[in-house]
C-alpha cells in the first residue's frame, strides 16, 4: 500500500519545494492549548505535525523539550489525550503523525495503540528509541491499521544499517541533521546533506527530512536545498513558550517561506 | 589458590540480540547502535585476547586487592535463627565496593577501542570513584553523572571523585537521582560517542552491557564458590545480595546458576515499604517496560510513563533492574524480596556492632535479608551474603537516621 503521507511529498513535490514538518508536544502547556499551538502551526504553513507523546526519560531530547514535556506530564496529560488532540488536527483537516518513545506504547498495547491512532486519523508513528531490530509487533500493528512507520537514521548509521531500516520505513525517513539531542542550533552541519545524500543511494524514491537544530527560515532554506521535509521541533517550543499561537503561526510562515527558496549555500 | 576467570565463557548467555527470554534488548536511538555494535566487537575479541585476560586479572589482584576473602559473621548469626552467615567482603576491595570489577574490565575495553574519553552515571557514588579511579590509572578523561540529590547524601564521593580529576556534574531533571544521571549520560554519550566510551555501573542498559558487565561481576561468584567448598567442604544454602540495577547480585549468583540445591536471593530496596508506594522495587512491584535501552521490570504508571523510585540508599534508588534478573525472577531460579529503609538500617547498625564492619547501606539490604533468611532456614543453615560495599560514604545519612529514631548522636 502507498503511504499515508505520499500525497503531501507529491504536492510539495509539485511545487518543487520541500515539506515542513513542525513538532509540539501534547499537553503543552495544556492539552487545549497544545490543540491551538498546533493548528497555528498549520495555519502557518506547516504541511504536517508531529504530535509528541510527554514522556519522562526522554533521551534524545535537549532541555527545551524536556522541560515542555515535564510541564506537560505535570499538568497530567494522558495517552488518551495525545489521541483526542491528533483526531482534533484530522477533524479539521490536518495532516499528523505521533511521535513517541516506545515504552508508553509497549504499555497501551502496541496493536491497540495503531488502532486507535489511525481511528483518530492520525497517520503514522515517528519512533526515537525504536529501532527496526525491535520493531516486529509494530511493524505488524502499523501494516494492520495502515499507518506510516518512520525510523530514524543518523551520521553514525553504517550503510548496511541505512539500506535496512529504509526497508521497513514507509512516509518518509527521518534523517538526523547530527550526533546529539534535539535543541535548536546556530549552524546547519554539513553531516546532513552527506547522510542524506546516503539514504537516497539506499532508498531511491523514499522522501527524507532532516531534523535536529533547525530553527529560522535561512537555515529551513539550507535544508529544503538536500531534503525533502525540515522538521523543526525546539524552536516552535520555544516560540511557543514566548509568545503562543501567534509567536508559532509567525515561525511557521518564516520556515514555510525558507522551504519555497532553497539556498545552495548557507545564508 | 583462587583462579580469577574474570571474562571465562559462561553456560547461560542471552542470544544474539541480547535477550535473556523475554527480557534485554537494544531499545536505544539509532544514533547508538554503531557504538553498541563496535563494543560488542571489542569485547567479543577482548574476551578471548589472552593478553587482554591477563592484564585485566593483574590489575585485579595488583591493584583492587582480589580475590577478596570471605569472612564468616558468628556474632550476626546469633540474630538469624542460628544459621550461619558468611560474608563475601567486596567491601575490601580497591575503592571500596565490587563497582571496581567491571570497571577495570571497560577501563581497559576504551583503550583497546582506542577512546580517549570516559562518562559515567553513579548513584552512590562508589560507581563513579572507581571509574574516577581507573581513568587516573590509565589517562583517561573523566566526566561522571550524579542526581543533585545524590550528590547531597553522598558528598563524600564527590570529593573522592574530583580529587581523583573527574569532572562531576550534578543532574538536576526529574527525580534528581540515578536514573536521570543515566539519562544525561546517555545523552552526552549520543552526542560525543566518536571520542566517548559510557561505562555504565550496572547490568542493565543495551546490550552488551548486561551480558559484558555481569561477566567481569563473575569473579565474585568464582572465588566465592571455591572459598565456600575450601572452608565448609559444601555450597552455601543460599546466597544473597542486594539488587540496585543488579550487578553485584548477578556476579555472586552466576557461577551458582547451576547448582539447583543453591537458592539464589535479591533483595531490593523497599523504602518506605511496598505498599506505600515510595520504594525501589521493580521486580516485587514492577512490570515489564523499557528503560535505559532494555525490556525488564520496571516501576511504571498506568501510561507507561517511569515512576520515580525512593530509597535511603542511593545506589538501590532506580526503577529499572537489569534484563538478567528478569529472566531469573519468571523462571524461578532466583527469588526477589524487598527489604524497607528501616530494615536495612538495622541490619546496617547490627552488623557494625556484633561484627566491627561497617557495610553500604546497599549492601544492608542483603544483610537484612539473610537475617531473614536465616530465620526462616534455622541452624544449621550456610549462607553467604554478598557484602558489596563499605559504609564510610553513609556515615552522614547514618547519624541523621539514628539521631531521628533514638536522640543519640
Ligand atoms: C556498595 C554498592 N552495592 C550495590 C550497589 C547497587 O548496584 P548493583 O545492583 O548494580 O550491584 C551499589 C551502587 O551504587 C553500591 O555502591
Amino acid at each position: 500500500m502507498t503511504a499515508r503521507l505520499a500525497p503531501m511529498f507529491e504536492a510539495c513535490g509539485a511545487q518543487q519545494r520541500a515539506a515542513l514538518i513542525g513538532y509540539l508536544p501534547a499537553g503543552y502547556p495544556t492539552v487545549d492549548d497544545s490543540r491551538s499551538l498546533l493548528y497555528a502551526m498549520l495555519d502557518g504553513g506547516c504541511d504536517l505535525v508531529e504530535v509528541g507523546v510527554p514522556y519522562s526519560d526522554p533521551v534524545l531530547d535537549g532541555p527545551t523539550i524536556q522541560a515542555a514535556a515535564d510541564a506537560a506530564l505535570r499538568g497530567g496529560v494522558r495517552l488518551r489525550d495525545v489521541l483526542s488532540v491528533v483526531e482534533s488536527i484530522a477533524g479539521a483537516g490536518g495532516r499528523a503523525v505521533v511521535m513517541t518513545y516506545w515504552n508508553p506504547v509497549h504499555h497501551y498495547g502496541v496493536d491497540a495503540f495503531a488502532r486507535d491512532l489511525a481511528a483518530a486519523g492520525g497517520l503514522g508513528v515517528i519512533t526515537p528509541d525504536l529501532i527496526p531490530d525491535e520493531a516486529q509487533d509494530w511493524l505488524a500493528a502499523a501494516r494492520a491499521h495502515d499507518l506510516d512507520r518512520i525510523f530514524l537514521v543518523a551520521p553514525s548509521s553504517t550503510d548496511q544499517r541505512l539500506a535496512m531500516t529504509a526497508s521497513v520505513t514507509r512516509g518518509f525517513l527521518y534523517a538526523s541533521s547530527v550526533m546529539g539531542v534535539t535543541g535548536a542550533r546556530d549552524v546547519v552541519s554539513g553531516t546532513a546533506s552527506e547522510l542524506v545524500g546516503r539514504a537516497r543511494e539506499h532508498a531511491p524514491g523514499l522522501p527524507v527530512g532532516v531534523g535536529l537544530g533547525v530553527r529560522n527560515g535561512a537555515q529551513a532554506a539550507e535544508v529544503a536545498a538536500f531534503a525533502d521535509a525540515v522538521i523543526v521541533g525546539s524552536a516552535f517550543v520555544t516560540a511557543a513558550a514566548d509568545g503562543g499561537p501567534p509567536a508559532v503561526r509567525a515561525l511557521a510562515a518564516d520556515l514555510a517561506t525558507g522551504v519555497r527558496r532553497p539556498a545552495p549555500q548557507p545564508a | 589458590m583462587v583462579c580469577i576467570q574474570p571474562v571465562a565463557p559462561t553456560t547461560a548467555q542471552p542470544d544474539a540480540r541480547g535477550y535473556f527470554g523475554h527480557y534485554g534488548g537494544r531499545f536505544v536511538p539509532e544514533a547508538l547502535i554503531a557504538a553498541l555494535d563496535e563494543l560488542t566487537t571489542a569485547y567479543t575479541d577482548a574476551r578471548s585476547d589472552p593478553k587482554f585476560t591477563a592484564r585485566l586479572n593483574g590489575l585485579l589482584a595488583d591493584y583492587a586487592g582480589r580475590p577478596s576473602p570471605i569472612t564468616e559473621a558468628p556474632s550476626l548469626s546469633e540474630h538469624a535463627g542460628g544459621a550461619r552467615i558468611v560474608l563475601k567482603r567486596e567491601d575490601l576491595n580497591h575503592t571500596g565496593s565490587h563497582k571496581i570489577n567491571n570497571v577495570l574490565g571497560q577501563a581497559l575495553l576504551t583503550e583497546r577501542m582506542g577512546k580517549p574519553r570516559v562518562i559515567a552515571e553513579t548513584g552512590a557514588g562508589q560507581h563513579g570513584v572507581a571509574t574516577a579511579t581507573a581513568c587516573a590509572l590509565l589517562g583517561l578523561q573523566c566526566v561522571v553523572y550524579m542526581g543533585e540529590v545524590d550528590t547531597q547524601r553522598q558528598a563524600l564521593n564527590v570529593a573522592r571523585m574530583r580529587l581523583l580529576g573527574a569532572e562531576v556534574v550534578p543532574v538536576t531533571t526529574g527525580s534528581r537521582t540515578l536514573k536521570d544521571a543515566i539519562n544525561e549520560a546517555l545523552r552526552d554519550w549520543v552526542t560525543n560517542v566518536d571520542t566517548t566510551h559510557y561505562v555504565l555501573g550496572t547490568v542493565a542498559g543495551p546490550h552488551p552491557f548486561p551480558v559484558m558487565v555481569r561477566d567481569f561481576h563473575r569473579v565474585i561468584g568464582l572465588e566465592a564458590r571455591e572459598q565456600m567448598l575450601a572452608r565448609y567442604g559444601r555450597l552455601p544454602d543460599a546466597v544473597t545480595a542486594c539488587i540496585g540495577g543488579g550487578s553485584n547480585a548477578i556476579g555472586i549468583f552466576h557461577p551458582f546458576l547451576d547448582d539447583p540445591a543453591v537458592r539464589l536471593v535479591g533483595f531490593e530496596a523497599a523504602g518506605d515499604g511496598v505498599d506505600t508506594g515510595r520504594h525501589a522495587a521493580a521486580l516485587s512491584a514492577g512490570a515489564p517496560g523499557m528503560l535505559h535501552g532494555a525490556l525488564s521490570y520496571l516501576l511504571q504508571d498506568s501510561d507507561g510513563q517511569t515512576v520515580e523510585a525512593h530509597s535511603i540508599s542511593a545506589g538501590l534508588d532506580y526503577p529499572g533492574v537489569g534484563p538478567e534478573h528478569s529472566w531469573l525472577k519468571d523462571t524461578g531460579r532466583a527469588e526477589y524480596r524487598p527489604i524497607t529503609d528501616a530494615q536495612a538500617m538495622d541490619a546496617f547498625q547490627l552488623l557494625s556492632r556484633t561484627e566491627g564492619i561497617i557495610p553500604a547501606i546497599e549492601s544492608a539490604h542483603a544483610v537484612a535479608g539473610a537475617l531473614q533468611l536465616g530465620a526462616e532456614l534455622g541452624a544449621g543453615a550456610l549462607l553467604l551474603v554478598n557484602l558489596s560495599g563499605r559504609g564510610d560514604k553513609d556515615v552522614d545519612t547514618a547519624v541523621k537516621w539514628f539521631d531521628l529514631l533514638e536522640g543519640q548522636p
